[in-house]
């Protein structure tokens, strides 16, 4: 590979290469190919069971490949995993565990610190400024299991926010939360992007991701589509993403007409 | 050790009556067994069979006696009660349900030791026999009816069988839908409660009634070992029950005679039967899971394994073939491994796999086909160059783009494919590389 | 026994004068402290049965390691080639679970059910062979299984105190590693800790503690131990840092008590008392735990349902003397001269006739109402100014809800009633300054007619 080549590969903070994943021998990513530019709110879009979190967890190296590479910042992900900050499914946990929402903020330190550091008084302040910036402030001392979905979903959110990373990823923070919180997590994921960092984000709701994303990658097993909203989201790729699915597709035909004629 | 140990020999009064009594608690448990494992409760079988303790303890302290029947009732008692203390547990304390297990069976079983030790002066029971279980002794406590004697556990077991087959016949649909999904089964008016509390019972039943001859131990074993490897074998339940029950019997079975047997060849007399048909049930599971047709772990390799050298093989054969064609003598092991990317040291193996099934022989180092792997080849040729006619043809690949998918699918086609094929292509008698094709075999010389 | 000598034995027990009962506590006790503390991060992590699961799975270990000592000329019971049996057997066991996991038709409890029953079958056939062996007599290695607290020696209690010390330093230097695993196994992942070494550490605790405490106290209880102190001490707190040495401490106590038990009572095994005692701590924190004790929660309920009662009770009062007072042209009846038959009250509410009369007989208590055979009852003084208080609020809640809510008068009676419960002072007073310009305090007319109330459906 030519060095010109090699420069702009490390300013990409995702770049797979024919990724190949199978649970029990049957394929759930097949041969993904994708690029993602610096920068970009990305929403990760496909049907029930396309891979959307399958694909996180692949670049997280949580998941064996059977085969292909994923680079971040064109590195493994064990190098550079202090740039990427994981916002996992709010039902991947459970919420009864004895914890206070500041101690589950401060769970984002754990990695930094190592087996033995120990948490300081500044470390809870940053954590306090993340609450804070997810409004959550005053929730500090509360017990995680009294906590609405939304506040759950900002809990998390602030988690990744303590950890200086450039790529955040995002496992359907939008699902089952309330309208103030889903709008709250758009402004933040916004300043975000202001601030020169990229977010991708798996999402499932069809009619909210053109004003919620800039860029879209439609998933489907393989990587249906991928590019700039603008020119993505259009009937045809969304038909070969969803296939049969009319009803959904009738969803989102009213979505683009709604779109396209403001 | 045992020096002067005696011939082996097989009694059908003794070793008949214990593989009898085995064969059926092992039947009867693995048949509610497999809707303990469906419905993720396998641990409160191993809950109930601990915590009968307190119920037969109370039995025998009521009436001093072992009857059966009182033995039963208190089983029951307390197998609907440590199923709902659990649920309890878990719903009002919300506690985490291997949690919940935990505390009420520990405590009943450290509640039923109690009372046992306390009174050890009018209750005969010992805790380690319902751990371990004697079913060695089954057929001395024997019970007349008319001409007949039959041991008491064979006449216990057979009733608890009995019992079991018709709940799981009678209320089959009603397991299944409550078993599948609750919530609908409630909606239609079938009460999951109603069918777990008498699973429970009847868990608790069986093995109460099991304690005295096979062990406590024994029973969660037969409870959740053979479903467990039914589940793999079978995506059924009407299946996944039968299946389970074979195991059980076969386990049972082949425990015993193992235990009978196999400690001979050290010198040692039989061991615990109860023991080695555990083992055995333990055996059948790592077969299976080995070698489920679907689900194992070896039978996919092995699959592969097995189409990786027939391919091969094929690929040799078709290879001399070729030089045969080109007026070429034998093949050297040499030339075959370069041309087939294939180490030499594996050519050993197909050599001598070819070898023995007569199609190639190896004069001088030199490989040649016989007539019967001429044959062979000749068909695996005409298909290669059959399917390169019909891609120029019908898909229009270029003559560079022929050979791959042709070499692929060569293995995959038989003489109908090929009727096929030479029907619906181009009817010449050369590929599109100028090659002629062997002409098809009559097949009834 | 005479009560002297029972006293003194006590005093003897309690203040330890016995070597053997001074090894037994400090055994035991270290023990409990430890099961304590690792049975909380298995809760956690929802392998609380994994403890069930490995010390069944001992029992092979120990029988091998006696085979070989035997086949190697010893004697075979030489503790340390027993211990590392049983936690070699102990860790296959663990790690068998784990393997079976990967199965999807596998489940997690039929995982554990497998390992547990097989190993332990192992362990028994491999029992009745040692039993043919003329220096066999199995009757030590039983001691695994039922344990022999009781004749704890010095050796016992150092070897529990050494384990116990580095499984309680392993456990609290490692504490946020685990406590991440325990709560986001994906994440931690993702953070790159090794969860997959995490959980085998976790498992290699739980082996180190039950083959101390196998031999200590037996097979039942280490399980017990592992499991219900910490079951137990989450009805006491919601933070990590708390349940840790709560539980230990639980456990410890069971420990102590049970041993004290044992040691007094003839022939009770202290295995299984240290159990019952675990087990009545954990009803005791079940109902009573200042956390999540149901006791709590329920009194909770109750004292709502009082409330909700009383207001009902007085605001139907209320309604009715307002409409007898209202057919009295005369002017002449007082709101305490009116007797209302509590019949009607019971037909209007739904409520069962015992029912009604605990709620009359509170209020009775409360000197606000009054109670004649009759089946009628009146007001006193105080009961009704507190019932146009209850009615003022209920009626101004009504108001608001008609004229911003868009309620159908006639099912208004239900939604208030339906929510006000739930208002507080602040919101009652903002609506007074909403809506209360014409009433001025006092009690504004229903807004719906008072005699559609009693046909009104729905269930109290």
């Amino acid at each position: 590979m030519i060095n010109s080549d090699n420069s702009q590969l490390h300013s990409l903070p995702l770049s797979m290469r024919e990724v190949t994943i199978a649970y029990h021998r049957k394929p759930v990513l097949w041969e993904v190919n994708l690029d993602i530019p610096t920068g970009k709110l990305v929403g990760l879009v496909g049907p029930n069971g396309a891979g959307k979190s399958t694909m996180l967890k692949a670049i997280m190296g949580l998941i064996p490949l059977l085969s292909g590479t994923v680079r971040i910042f064109g590195k493994p992900y064990a190098e550079v995993r202090d740039r990427v900050a994981y916002v996992p499914q709010r039902e991947s946990v459970d919420w009864d565990f004895p914890a206070s929402v500041l101690d589950v903020v401060l769970m984002g330190f754990y990695g930094r610190i190592g087996w033995f550091g120990r948490i300081t008084r500044q470390h809870q302040q940053q954590a306090m400024e993340a609450l804070d910036r997810v409004g959550m402030a005053e929730f500090a001392q509360r017990q995680i299991s009294q906590l609405s979905g939304g506040q759950q979903q900002r809990t998390f959110l602030a988690r990744a926010l303590i950890q200086p990373a450039d790529l955040f990823l995002l496992d359907e923070p939008f699902a089952a939360v309330d309208a103030s919180t889903e709008q709250a997590l758009v402004h933040i994921m916004r300043s975000l992007q202001q601030a020169g960092k990229t977010i991708i984000v798996v999402h499932h709701d069809l009619h909210t991701v053109p004003d919620y994303f800039d860029y879209l990658v439609l998933l489907n097993m393989r990587v249906v589509a991928a590019g700039p909203m603008e020119t993505t989201f259009h009937r045809e790729n969304l038909q070969k993403t969803y296939g049969g699915k009319l009803t959904i597709l009738e969803q989102v035909s009213e979505a683009i007409r709604n779109r396209e004629a403001p | 050790m045992n020096e002067s140990l005696p011939p082996f020999q097989f009694y059908w009064e003794l070793d008949g009556w214990i593989i009898l009594a085995g064969i059926l608690c092992a039947a009867s448990a693995s048949l509610l067994g497999s809707f303990l494992v469906l419905r993720r409760m396998s641990m409160l079988g191993d809950a109930i069979s601990h915590a009968v303790l307190p119920g037969l303890a109370a039995a025998f302290l009521l009436t001093g006696s072992r009857q059966s029947s009182l033995m039963f009732i208190g089983a029951i008692v307390v197998g609907v009660l440590t199923s709902w203390l659990t649920q309890w547990t878990k719903q009002i304390g919300k506690v985490d349900e291997g949690a919940a297990i935990g505390v009420v069976f520990t405590g009943l079983f450290a509640l039923g030791l109690v009372m046992i030790v306390r009174s050890a002066d009018t209750v005969d029971l010992d805790p380690g026999c319902v751990l371990y279980g004697s079913i060695e002794l089954t057929p001395l406590d024997r019970y007349r009816i008319g001409s007949w004697e039959i041991p008491r556990a064979v006449l216990t077991m057979a009733f608890v069988l009995v019992v079991n087959v018709v709940f799981v016949v009678t209320c089959y649909r009603q397991l299944k839908i409550t078993s599948f999904d609750p919530a609908l089964a409630d909606s239609l008016g079938i009460s999951s409660k109603v069918m777990h509390y008498l699973l429970a019972a009847l868990v608790a039943m069986t093995a109460v009634a099991s304690f005295e001859s096979v062990g406590n131990i024994l029973v969660v074993a037969m409870l959740i070992v053979p479903p467990a490897a039914a589940a793999l074998l079978t995506e059924r339940l009407s299946r996944m029950l039968v299946v389970s029950v074979v195991l059980g019997i076969v386990a049972t079975i082949a425990g015993h005679f193992g235990a009978i047997t196999v400690p001979r060849l050290w010198g040692y007399s039989s061991v615990s039967t109860a023991g080695g048909m555990t083992i055995a049930a333990g055996a059948l599971l790592i077969l299976t899971i080995l070698f489920a047709p679907k689900t194992g772990l070896l039978s996919s390799v092995g699959k592969k394994w097995l189409w990786g050298v027939r391919v091969t093989g094929e690929d040799i054969l078709a290879l001399l073939y070729r030089q045969e064609e080109r007026g070429e003598a034998g093949a050297t092991a040499e030339s075959l491994s370069k041309q087939l990317l294939l180490p030499r040291r594996n050519l050993w193996f197909y050599r001598w796999l070819l070898g023995i099934r007569n199609y190639v022989r190896v004069e001088k180092s030199d490989w040649k086909l016989t007539e019967k792997g001429r044959m062979a080849a000749q068909d695996l040729v005409r298909s290669h160059r059959l399917w390169e006619n019909y891609f120029a043809s019908e898909v229009g690949l270029t003559n560079e783009q022929l050979h791959p998918p042709a070499e692929r699918l060569e293995h995959f086609t038989g003489s109908q494919i090929r009727k096929q094929l030479f029907e619906h292509g181009p009817s010449q008698e050369v590929d599109p590389h100028g090659k002629p094709i062997p002409p098809e075999r009559d097949k009834s010389s | 026994m005479s009560w002297n000598e029972l006293l003194l034995q006590v005093i003897r027990v309690i203040t330890l004068q016995d070597y053997n009962t001074r090894m037994v506590m400090l055994g035991t006790g270290l023990l409990g402290a430890a099961s304590g503390v690792i049975g909380v991060f298995l809760l956690l992590r929802k392998r609380a049965l994994l403890g069930d699961a490995i010390s069944h799975a001992t029992l092979p270990g120990v029988c091998i390691a006696f085979l070989i000592g035997v086949a190697s000329g010893g004697s075979g019971k030489s503790m340390p080639l027993l211990l590392s049996g049983a936690a070699t057997t102990g860790l296959l066991g663990g790690l068998a679970i784990l393997g079976l996991r990967q199965f999807r038709r596998i489940k997690e409890d039929a995982a554990l059910g497998i390992v547990l029953s097989i190993f332990f079958g192992l362990g028994i056939l491999l029992l009745t062979l040692i039993q043919q062996i003329p220096e066999g007599h199995a009757a030590g290695l039983e001691g695994f299984i039922y344990g022999k607290t009781a004749s704890m020696v010095a050796e016992d209690a150092v070897l529990i105190a050494s384990v116990t010390g580095c499984v309680l330093l392993v456990a609290l230097l490692l504490y946020r590693p685990m406590q991440l695993l325990c709560f986001d196994e994906g994440y931690a992942a993702s953070q790159g800790w090794p969860v997959f070494w995490l959980d085998g550490l976790l498992m290699s605790l739980v082996v180190a503690i039950t083959i101390v405490g196998l031999q200590a106290v037996g097979l039942i209880m280490i399980i017990a131990l592992l499991v219900v102190p910490a079951a137990a001490s989450r009805f006491w707190t919601h933070q990590l840092p708390k349940m840790l040495p709560l539980s230990a401490a639980l456990a410890t106590f069971s420990c102590l008590v049970g041993a004290t038990i044992s040691a007094l009572a003839p022939r009770v095994p202290s295995g299984a008392a240290i159990v019952l005692i675990a087990v009545a701590t954990f009803l005791v924190s079940l109902f009573f735990g200042n956390v999540r004790g149901i006791y709590w929660s329920w009194r909770r309920h109750w004292r709502l349902r009082q409330s909700y009662d009383r207001e009902h009770l007085l605001r139907d009062m209320y309604e009715l003397v307002e409409l007898e007072r209202e057919q009295d042209k005369a002017g002449k009846l007082g709101p305490t001269d009116v007797s209302i038959s509590i019949e009607v009250i019971e037909k209007h509410r739904q409520w069962s006739h015992g029912h009604m009369m605990r709620a009359l007989y509170r209020l009775q208590l409360q000197g606000l109402m009054l109670f004649h055979d009759e089946g009628r009852a009146r007001f006193t003084a105080s009961g009704f100014k507190e019932a146009a208080r209850l009615t003022y609020d209920h009626r101004l809640w009504e108001l608001y809800l008609m004229k911003y809510a868009d309620v159908d008068p006639l099912r208004v009676d239900r939604s208030a009633d339906d929510t006000e419960h739930a208002l507080d002072p602040e919101i009652m007073e903002s609506l007074k300054v909403m809506l209360d310009k014409e009433w001025n305090g006092k009690v504004p007319p229903s807004p719906h007619p008072l005699e559609s109330v009693p046909s009104e459906g729905g269930k109290r």
